[in-house]
């Protein structure tokens, strides 16, 4: 993929302390989102127990994400989830923007 | 049952062909095709993308709901993806069953879920040369300025117990 030689690694919750405890999950983006951010994948550490919001939040604050469509859906390992699902080192957490099928 | 994400056109004599048994006493086509203006604005055609993998088990899932929904074996569904022109079939979904009013309600139920589920997404091509995501705020990287007026969340309405 285009964005796979771009890695971004940013901890986006705190661990919980004493220790440095990090999971990598694959973050995904299409449509929109990969056009106006410029990559349509890259890998995020989190702390464990980081949610698929979590990731969200971090998607828009990167520079740009103001102008995409601010309520997509999200999906983790290609089932749609709510935005308080815990998420597990590997998964891969997509950004459904509006989907227009049909 | 079969649905499949292709990138090439539809064949929809095949469809057809393939949900045919004498069981069977009506057959729905459905075929949507891309339409040369959208929002008043006039369309020269339009990307298809997909997040591939998961939209196949979507419109797979979508399909098995409705062969239990409405008791028949007999539905086939396919969505291009890719670059495509005016009037070219983007999607087509063949029902067969004993009965027409089951056959229609089935064909529906795919389309209306298949609009709302899988996560497929289209550039249109403007006549003035510029490209927008349908359903986004924003236009397409490097084509100009901002439209106003569209709002993505009247155009796309997802599944109420997935959003928050």
């Amino acid at each position: 993929m285009r964005g796979s030689t771009l890695r971004r690694r940013a901890v986006v919750v705190s661990a919980p302390c004493g220790y440095l405890s990090i999971m990598t999950v694959n973050v995904l983006l299409f449509a929109s989102y990969a056009d106006v951010l410029g990559k349509n994948q890259f890998e995020l550490d989190l702390a464990p127990g980081a949610t698929a919001g979590d990731v969200l939040g971090h998607v828009q604050a990167l520079p740009g994400a103001a102008r995409l469509p601010q309520n997509p859906l999200l999906a983790v390992n290609e089932r749609y989830a709510r935005r308080d699902k815990v998420l597990e080192p590997g998964d891969a957490v997509a950004i459904i923007p509006p989907v227009a099928g049909g | 049952m079969r649905t499949a994400i292709v990138d090439r056109p539809i064949d929809l004599n095949a469809l057809l062909a393939e949900v045919a048994r004498t069981a069977n006493g009506a057959t729905i086509l459905f075929v949507g095709t891309v339409r040369d203006v959208n929002n008043g604005r006039a369309i020269t055609g339009m990307d298809y993308t997909a997040y591939t993998s998961m939209a196949e088990r979507e419109l797979a899932d979508i399909a098995g709901e409705a062969v239990a929904k409405f008791e028949t074996d007999d539905v086939v569904v396919e969505h291009r993806i890719g670059t495509l022109g005016l009037g070219d079939a983007s999607v087509a979904i063949a029902v067969a069953h004993p009965h027409r009013g089951s056959a229609y309600e089935a064909s529906r139920y795919v389309i209306e879920q298949l609009k709302q589920r899988v996560p497929i997404w289209k550039l249109e091509h403007y006549t003035d040369g510029t490209r927008e995501w349908v359903g986004a705020h924003t236009r397409a990287r490097g084509s100009g300025s901002r439209q106003g007026g569209l709002d993505d969340q009247a155009i796309v309405a997802p599944p109420t117990e997935i959003r928050r």
